[in-house]
């Protein structure tokens, strides 16, 4: 018979899961409140969903200051990893959807916030990218990226259009291909190591001297594929364009943003050892990747007649341009990562927004998507401001110094000179500058063009107080972005390099 | 307050532009002529300030920015910039009074402000990241300015300048951070200022790569032919207010960045690529020039004329020694002044008959006599007749270059001489003989607000070219600290004897020892 085991509560750890489990308690608060009385307004779970992420937030900024004292927390059978990069990667995820979520509060009525369940949705979600990213648990691992992304096509498909749906059950079919790649090759890594454990497989592939190297190598196809998949890498992007434009504006760079950060750390946790101990093979692949998903998507936007998939592609070069750091793998490359998604955090959320707030509900006779660049001609004359803040997005996703993303550009740049990429650290330097003519486009149709008749009434036909205030945090961000860096950079720095990448 | 003159020089215009929103549309040019004024004193109290004998940065100032990556920032001036910024001002200040634009004229006076701070950013900026940012945002509002107030094709026009000069700077920017990590390798800290850099001696392999990275910035915006394709196009479609900024100013950032960057960072790669880049500016001079004379349109002869001289320009800086470089520092200012007033001038017909080309113009002396005579004025200046503020310039750039390569020198000098030819034939086509077109009969002569611009220009062309001492000694002694940081910090045999050492001289402090 088999001893029962013994296991003090104190040796759990519970306190680990806490972030994820406030967003949960809140999901199931909402369906409980839901279920006593029905047909209350978005705006009271709004604020239950802001209240509980604010919880969420509280509870990684605690444990943010144990890290820094006492190092990495495990808990839960040494199955939660609390390290920097978890608990950074936990704050953006978080404070993104924080901005998200006010989103809701439109001016016109939308189907998808009727239903309760719509932000009951949205907490499981966020629970399951926090569980993805604090663990390096290839099943917990997989568990949270199913959780979010099931979580996910159904927002999606609440949008309740022909082309949501479309959307919704290509993102599903892609994502299930995803995981089953992603099975296959964790699966492989069980078999050559014995373990789930990402630190644990590392160990005994060392101690081994890789005399596996064909697994291996097969399982990193396989784990490539699937993170080709959910980081919308190319060849594996097909799914984004049309998943961005289905999608409500919001949503779409709510997914530009955090879904990626996830699958950045679990892609950091797995492939960067790899990097590391000198696999070339992996090297080779993943800077042919990293280029090729630059370049290439740069090249698409060029040709897109509608703002919202050309900044789907937009959003895919920036995952690419960020993609370069797990190819890097020097501490101060990984920094970049997280300074550059920080930044990118805030415009690019302005810039989904800005496109949301002038959200139609039918298009006019001749209006051949939701966003052609027409719609913004002349804006300059008739909605300076609006013009102005959008300018300014646009201007901080080309890298124009001083907004944001420069900032961001300019480290990571810099973090591939430090680490001897030469010619990588010049191709990033000029897509920047491709890009930079897609991005002036928009500027041309608002700034220099004559406004054309009829799209004038839809410019912040949806806007809110709320909306508003985002687009306001937004833009706030992305120029003050200066003063921010130094502190943003000290404590990345410190959370990164104290984890170990 | 004088300690954060500088501060206050590049705020101030960006201040009053945020404070001009609320300004109503009418008021608006009072209001712009104004806070350009009060800045143009404010550069004028700098230049007062400024001592003269000292040859190293005055008015520093210094705050952390992002200090973990080592950039600060980090102002300053010396006589070579002292002299740019006070053109910038002064530049902003007649451009706005003399503005006949009425189109959205709130918009425009608005963005005009903040162009003027981020002319002044670039001129003050002694660390290289915060020069960067300064550099690259003059992009924004100088694309604005041709993209919604030029001619036809504006859009392609600003766009294709935007582009150009932002691709450019992106693989300056590579070569920025390389400095940067070389310097972090050298010290284990990272820092972006330029006077810290200075102190590095780098392998001269480093420095070729370095010098072709910081090249490509700076070659794009001066703009050095074959890379001068963008600025037909801008000048030609730019309303005037624009073609005088660009061609006064933002181009002068190019050959300032030579000056400030190339040479002291690299000294070994400037004499390793001098000649190849005279040979260059050469053609520059020749090829534009040739252009220039197959134009028809008067503001294409003056803005290849004005490629042609950024070619003496060029030469000047890679003369290496402290005459070649006083004297291109010294042209910059004079090509300043003169393709400025000219643009001016070809504004000043092109609001009266709006058109451009030559062929619709003959005789317009006798219509317009003031207007003639301040128009040959300045084209006698263009050509660079002695007393008039160009010759100054081209002589001692000349004379600098002398020194490396008579062949070389000999023909560039005979190309100027030659170059006279286009600008006296468009004069000619323009001013002399009868009035042959009927619509130029009754053609008003110049008005006061036209005057206003023109005057000051003629008489600082006039000024500075019999009397160059007051600005030509500050520009001086700054260069020589200069050239004898490079002659220090050369490497090979060569650059040593081609940058002289001015160490026998009295009162010659390196730019270390200045701080």
């Amino acid at each position: 018979m088999l001893e029962p085991i013994h296991v003090s509560l104190a040796s759990l750890n519970i306190a680990t899961l806490a972030p994820m489990l406030i967003a949960i308690v809140g999901a199931l608060t909402m369906l409980v409140i839901d279920m006593a009385k029905g047909g209350l307004h978005k705006s009271l779970y709004v604020m239950i969903s802001l209240l509980f992420l604010l919880l969420d937030l509280g509870a990684l900024v605690d444990f943010g200051g144990v890290f820094l004292k006492n190092g990495t927390v495990l808990g839960f059978f040494d199955v939660m990893l609390m390290d920097g990069i978890a608990i950074l990667s936990q704050i953006i995820i978080v404070a993104g959807s924080m901005l998200f979520i006010p989103l809701a509060l439109t001016s016109k009525r939308f189907h998808e916030y009727d239903y309760p369940e719509y932000f009951a949705l949205f907490l499981f979600m966020i629970a399951g990218f926090q569980f993805m990213v604090a663990t390096d648990n290839l099943i917990l691992i997989f568990v949270g990226l199913e959780t979010a992304s099931l979580a996910l096509y159904t927002l999606i498909a609440l949008h309740n259009r022909s082309k949501s749906f479309e959307a919704a059950v290509k993102y599903f079919t892609m994502g299930a291909l995803a995981a089953g790649f992603y099975a296959f090759g964790s699966m492989i890594l069980y078999a050559i190591s014995g373990s789930v454990e990402i630190n644990q497989i590392a160990t005994i592939l060392a101690e081994d001297h890789y005399s596996n190297i064909g697994y291996v190598l097969l399982s990193m196809a396989f784990m490539i594929a699937a993170f080709g998949f959910k980081l919308s890498m190319v060849p594996f992007h097909t799914w984004t364009p049309d998943v961005y434009e289905g999608s409500s504006a919001a949503l779409a760079g709510y997914m530009s943003i955090v879904p990626k950060i996830a699958g950045f750390v679990v892609a950091m946790r797995l492939f960067e050892f790899l990097v590391h101990s000198g696999i070339v093979w992996l090297q080779v692949i993943l800077y042919i990747g990293v280029v090729v998903t630059m370049t290439a998507s740069n090249i698409w936007a060029l040709v897109q007649t509608d703002v919202k998939r050309m900044l789907a592609y937009s959003s895919i070069s920036h995952a690419g341009f960020v993609m370069a750091a797990i190819l890097i793998g020097t501490t101060q490359a990984n920094t970049g990562l997280f300074l550059y998604w920080a930044l990118f955090s805030f415009t690019n959320l302005g810039a989904f927004t800005m496109l949301w707030v002038n959200r139609q509900k039918n298009l006019l006779p001749e209006q051949s998507s939701d966003h052609p660049y027409e719609k913004f001609s002349g804006m300059i004359k008739t909605m300076p401001m609006g013009a102005v803040m959008m300018g300014l997005f646009m201007l901080s996703l080309a890298g124009v110094p001083p907004f944001g993303l420069f900032w961001g550009k300019l480290y990571m740049i810099g973090s591939a000179v430090s680490a001897g990429y030469t010619v990588l650290a010049l191709i990033m330097a000029l897509n920047s500058a491709i890009a930079g003519y897609y991005y002036l486009k928009l500027i041309v149709f608002m700034f220099m063009k004559e406004p054309m008749v009829g799209y004038e009434k839809f410019y912040f036909m949806n806007a809110s107080l709320s909306l508003k205030t985002i687009i306001g945090i937004a833009a706030v961000g992305t120029i003050f972005a200066v003063f921010a860096v130094n502190p943003l950079l000290k404590v990345i720095t410190l959370f990164v390099y104290n984890s170990g990448y | 307050m004088i300690d954060h003159i500088l501060t206050l020089l590049i705020f101030f215009p960006a201040l009053a532009a945020m404070l001009g929103f609320v300004v109503a549309n009418n008021s608006m040019r009072a209001y712009g002529i104004a806070v350009a004024f009060i800045e143009f004193a404010l550069s004028l109290w700098l230049w007062y300030a400024y001592d003269p004998m000292v040859s190293g940065m005055q008015f520093m100032e210094s705050a952390p920015l992002i200090a973990a990556f080592g950039i600060n920032y980090l102002l300053g001036v010396d006589g070579i910039s002292l002299f740019i910024i006070i053109l910038s001002t002064f530049f902003t200040l007649i451009g706005i009074a003399s503005l006949t634009e009425t189109r959205r004229i709130k918009n425009l006076i608005i963005t005009l402000l903040f162009l003027e701070m981020t002319m002044v950013g670039v001129f003050a900026a002694l660390d290289a990241i915060v020069f960067y940012v300064f550099w690259e945002l003059s992009l924004v509002p100088m694309l604005y300015i041709i993209g919604a107030w030029g001619g036809p094709l504006r859009i392609y026009a600003s766009v294709k300048f935007f582009l150009y000069t932002f691709t450019g700077s992106l693989i300056m920017l590579v070569g920025m951070l390389f400095m940067a990590y070389f310097y972090y390798q050298a010290t284990g800290q990272w820092s972006f200022s330029i006077l810290e850099w200075y102190r590095l001696i780098l392998p001269e392999n480093f420095q070729l790569w370095l010098f072709a990275a910081f090249f490509f910035g700076f070659a794009i915006k001066v703009p050095m032919f074959p890379f001068h394709t963008w600025l037909p196009y801008a000048h030609g479609q730019a309303p005037t207010i624009g073609s005088v900024i660009l061609a006064a100013i933002l181009l002068k950032m190019g050959t300032y960045a030579f000056v400030r960057f190339s040479l002291p960072l690299f000294p070994d790669a400037s004499v390793f690529f001098m000649f190849p880049i005279a040979i260059i500016a050469i053609i520059m001079i020749i090829y534009t020039a040739m252009v220039a004379y197959a134009q028809e349109d008067i503001k294409q002869v003056v803005a290849y004329s004005s490629v042609s001289h950024m070619g003496v320009i060029i030469l000047g800086t890679f003369a290496l020694n402290v005459e070649g470089v006083s004297g291109s520092v010294f042209l910059m200012l004079a090509h300043g002044v003169v393709s400025g007033a000219l643009f001016l001038l070809v504004g000043v017909i092109y609001d009266r008959r709006h058109t451009k080309l030559m062929s619709e113009f003959g005789g317009l002396a006798s219509v317009m006599p003031r207007y003639a005579t301040i128009f040959g004025i300045m084209m006698m200046a263009s050509v660079g007749l002695p007393l008039t503020i160009n010759f100054v310039g081209e002589f001692l750039s000349l004379l600098g270059f002398y020194k490396q390569s008579h062949m070389l020198t000999l023909t560039a000098g005979v190309a100027i001489i030659v170059g006279a030819i286009y600008m006296l034939a468009a004069y000619k086509k323009m001013f002399f003989g009868t009035v042959t077109n009927d619509a130029n009969r009754h053609l008003k002569d110049v008005n006061r607000t036209e005057l206003i611009g023109l005057i000051p220009l003629v008489i600082v062309a006039i000024w500075l070219g019999v009397y160059p001492k007051p600005v030509l000694e500050p520009i001086n002694n700054s260069v020589e600290s200069v050239i004898q940081l490079m002659h220090d910090k050369a490497q090979s045999a060569e650059a040593k004897a081609r940058i002289p050492d001015l160490s026998g001289k009295n009162g010659i402090t390196t730019m270390q020892e200045a701080h």
